[in-house]
């Protein structure tokens, strides 16, 4: 029998980068990459932007290519489901039947939408409501937005927020319906929202914030067209409904073989679950951040899937930092960037640096006066490699002076020195 | 032929400088120990300039993404950046900077 290798379930881009890494770590054994998809894992950030915009016929953003897999000897499992784990025997059973033997197994299984719960209209799922998670979901997505559609978003997070863009670029009418005060409440400082939601209505988005949806009016074959009601009564008619209201963490294999949960996939600082050969890493796991302690948290961002798939490799062939990454995030609308480093949250007081071409910076300090994240927008040219040094600032504690802060004189650069 | 790219303290130490020349892109670098480096301008992942980037010691992070290259050999350090950039030989003759093309 075959001695037991590395088994990943999920290829996405926390298990991918997983795969790479044991390898370039050293790892000479077997490595088993499962995915659910029939591609070769690839890059998600696309598939709300470019893979809706470009004018060609798109095609997936390979992290790992049939080449790249084959040279990193990384046996890739597409389209085929686990079905269970038995931590037991140490193996995970495929939907075709087989049964994979693990040293350590990784688990990278992601987060899916959340479903618009059922409206009081006919007691059935809403239909023809659209997510966007998978490469399979922006080809028909983009299919979808031809000039002149009138398209109805749920949800003015990033998702919803990048569609709108795409699909403003490609001449839809665009209407963002947002429950919440306002929109991208979640770890994105309320002086980035309204800048990035002035930009949406200078370019024709028609938000309703502030409202929930009473009932959806899907169209049948009498020729009626869509339409959602709001609280207040007002309807909107709509060719295509889009809903990006979060993600669910993926945890139903991890629940069946009983490890331990709490808002996904319970992880300790190395990243391993209670069971101590099994990791978690990205979407599907929470963790406590050595900067931000006292609460667990869980990230959905490209980034940490990165950092914790590569952290990830490292502890299952034994190293135990601990996983201390600072959170990373970016969104693009229209000609603006967004980056957030650190985690908005934990800030009290917000300090505001104004950069060329009407780019902004701010700082967000707790009240010991540690700075925990820095936030931005604007042109990514002009705020990119700020964020950056930001970002080195919130790993080392740092507390700058705020007026350093504040002064765009003061080179960021040189408050690293200091 | 060797190009004029600019003054030599014109590149902050522990910095990066775009250079245009013709219709081709560079970034020329000035490291921690005062030496300078030139590569291609765009980052092998997307198209973003790595003269934006933060240079910390003889390695330059691309803004966009956090790729990382080795600006003395241009070899890619980290993902999601794979391949390597292409590097161009410099010289600082009398305070003036030039890169070989």
């Amino acid at each position: 029998m075959l001695q037991a290798g590395m088994v990943i379930i999920g290829a996405g881009e926390a298990g991918a980068r997983a795969a790479v890494e044991l390898r370039t770590l050293g790892w000479t054994g077997a490595i088993t990459l499962i995915g659910e998809e029939p591609h070769a894992p690839y890059e998600r950030p696309p598939l709300s932007k470019q893979a809706l915009l470009s004018p060609d016929a798109p095609s997936p953003t390979y992290i790992l290519d049939d080449e790249k897999l084959k040279e990193h000897d990384i046996e890739w499992i597409a389209g085929t489901p686990v079905t269970a784990i038995d931590r037991a025997h140490r193996t995970v059973r495929l939907a075709d039947g087989r049964e994979i033997a693990y040293a350590k197994l990784l688990l990278a299984t992601g987060a899916r939408p959340r479903q618009l719960p059922l409206l009081p209209m006919n007691g059935t799922p809403v239909a023809g409501a659209r997510y966007l998670r998978t490469y399979g979901d922006a080809l028909k997505l983009r299919d979808k937005l031809q000039t002149g559609k009138r398209i109805v978003i749920v949800g003015a997070g990033f998702i919803g927020l990048e569609v709108a863009s795409s699909a403003i670029e490609r001449g839809c009418k665009v209407t963002v319906v947002e429950v919440g005060p306002r929109i991208l409440m979640r770890g994105v400082p309320i002086q980035i929202a309204q800048i990035v939601e002035e930009r949406h209505r200078a370019a024709g988005v028609d938000f309703r914030i502030g409202i929930s949806i009473e009932a959806i009016h899907c169209a049948d074959s009498d020729g009626s067209v869509n339409s959602l009601t709001l609280a207040d009564g007002t309807t909107i008619e709509y060719d295509e409904m889009i809903v990006g209201i979060g993600a669910i963490p993926e945890t139903s294999l991890a629940a069946s073989c009983g490890l331990q949960l709490e808002n996904g996939i319970c992880v300790d600082e190395t990243l391993a679950t209670s069971d101590p050969s099994i990791y978690a890493a990205g979407d599907c796991c929470s963790f406590e951040h050595p900067l931000y302690p006292g609460r667990r948290i869980r990230l959905e961002a490209w980034r940490n899937a990165q950092d914790q798939g590569t952290h990830a490799a490292s502890a299952m062939l034994g190293e135990k930092a601990p996983f201390a990454s600072v959170p990373w995030f970016w969104s693009d609308q229209y000609e603006l960037t967004l980056q957030v480093a650190g985690l908005v949250d934990f800030g009290s007081e917000t300090i505001v640096r104004e950069l060329q071409d009407g780019a902004k910076l701010y700082f967000h300090l707790a009240d010991d006066g540690r700075l925990v994240a820095v936030s931005g927008i604007g042109d990514s040219v002009v705020i990119a490699k700020e964020i950056r040094i930001g970002q080195i600032l919130v790993e080392t504690g740092a507390k700058p002076v705020p007026q350093a802060l504040g002064d765009p004189d003061v080179k960021l650069k040189a408050l690293l020195r200091g | 032929m060797w190009i004029e790219v600019c003054k030599a303290d014109e590149i902050d130490e522990e910095d990066v400088l775009r250079f245009d020349h013709e219709d081709r892109t560079f970034a020329v670098y000035r490291t921690d120990k005062d030496e300078y480096y030139a590569t291609d301008g765009y980052c092998t992942h997307e198209k973003f300039h790595l003269s934006n980037g933060l240079v910390m010691g003889s390695t330059i992070e691309c803004p966009k993404h956090n790729g990382r290259f080795d600006v003395m050999t241009g070899q890619a350090k980290r993902a999601p950046v794979c391949v390597d950039l292409k590097t161009y030989p410099v010289k600082v003759e009398n305070g003036t900077v030039y890169i070989e093309l």
